[in-house]
């Protein structure tokens, strides 16, 4: 079986991924996976899980064009700049 | 070249990472499994000639780090065959070319370690090549491959530390140790120049082509000497190359390395090859009933 291990690296930070195991059950897989990422107490905590267990997920695709939830959908610029000259703040 | 692989190769020369499950080209496939899998194998063999030393290590701090060394070394190849796995290749197999001589590891593995000295110039200076072209796969465009360099070029730096704590140690001993370190500097020389490779040109280099290794041969053997040069000479050795020089230009200019020899020993004829290979094999035989047990019980 192949786990997939995830590491962190200091308390409070993501998990990410480090790498992968080859082992016949997560009893082993624990003690490989302490063996190749924690025996010089350079990781707080593992995650170890089944390669299978992972659901990918790929493709995000945006046929409608909804930028009204990015930052990108708002290009305030032009409008500011045309609001202050007409509230006559613009910097001169 | 069809229409798909153009894109793809555009894609990786521009610096584009490829993840496992990425559609990619066979020919990229079977170049990427091919120098990852002798990575693997030379990480695998490397420890043999440390291995010698566990017992005749001069303190048991000395042991200990040798130890750690060679645990780490195997660690490193466990998740570079990981790599090579998911690309298809079985760990199985890669093990059984190896033994079986159809697949190569690193020169600086076919050679003996004659004394304590070879031992401090080896994790000194053989890893320090070593991690110049770890430190270039850091920008490899197979995804899996450069997060795994990572890890290992964090503990090689250990290595590297722990080796030249050894010369320190030995040069500051009895003109006895540090004639131990002068011989087995010159003894090693020679491999570490070859270490690179031959200086095939970037574009020459079917590595770089497709954007495996970001480094050419000659650059990282530049980067060697322009790092490593100056620290072995402040410690009052010689290297073994009269020739050895830094042109005005800021080139290190050499005498011209053996490149038969390394072509001799890298296709198994070096002067301990025949005896590794037959070490692994039989470990390899000797510990089938573990794998057999522990598969077993899981099935």
């Amino acid at each position: 079986m192949i786990f997939e291990v995830f590491r962190q690296e200091r308390r409070g930070q993501a998990f990410a991924h480090a790498g992968s195991i080859v082992a016949p059950d997560i009893e082993f897989a624990e003690a490989w996976a302490r063996e190749q990422y924690g025996r010089r107490q350079e990781s707080e905590a593992l995650w170890i899980v089944p390669r299978d267990a992972v659901t990918e997920v790929h493709d995000f695709p945006d046929e409608l064009n909804k930028t009204y939830h990015r930052v990108d959908g708002y290009s305030l610029k032009a409008k500011l700049k045309e609001a202050r000259e007409r509230a006559g703040t613009a910097a001169s | 070249m069809d229409a798909r692989t153009e894109e793809f190769t555009e894609f990786v020369q521009g610096g584009g990472q490829v993840e496992t499950g990425d559609w990619m080209p066979d020919d990229y496939r079977a170049k990427l499994v091919k120098f990852i899998e002798m990575h693997g194998n030379s990480e695998l063999m490397g420890v043999l000639p440390e291995r010698e030393w566990i017992l005749r290590a001069p303190t048991l701090q000395r042991k200990l780090a040798l130890t750690a060394k060679v645990q780490d070394e195997v660690g490193h190849a466990q998740l570079i065959y990981r790599v090579v796995e998911d690309l298809g290749k079985p760990r199985a197999q890669c093990l059984q070319d190896l033994v079986d001589g159809k697949a190569k590891f690193h020169n600086v593995f076919h050679y003996p370690t004659k004394t304590w000295g070879d031992v401090g110039v080896i994790a000194w200076l053989v890893d320090a090549a070593a991690i110049i072209s770890q430190k270039a796969l850091l920008k490899c465009s197979y995804a899996p491959y450069a997060r795994i360099m990572k890890k290992i070029c964090w503990e090689e730096s250990f290595h590297i530390l722990h080796g030249r704590d050894v010369i320190l140690t030995l040069m500051n001993g009895t003109s006895e140790q540090r004639e131990l370190v002068q011989e087995a500097l010159n003894r090693w020389w020679g491999p570490l120049m070859t270490f690179h490779g031959n200086p095939i040109a970037a574009e020459d280099d079917p590595m770089v082509f497709w954007r495996i290794k970001s480094q050419a041969n000659e650059e990282a053997r530049q980067q060697f000497l322009d790092g490593y040069a100056p620290q072995i000479w402040e410690l009052g050795l010689t290297v073994p190359d009269p020739k050895l020089r830094k042109t005005d230009d800021g080139v290190w200019e050499y005498t011209e390395p053996d490149w038969d020899e390394l072509k001799r020993v890298v296709t198994g004829h070096g002067p301990k090859t025949a005896e590794r290979l037959e070490f692994r094999r039989r470990f390899l035989e000797q510990e089938a009933w573990v794998r057999q047990v522990v598969l077993a019980e899981a099935a």
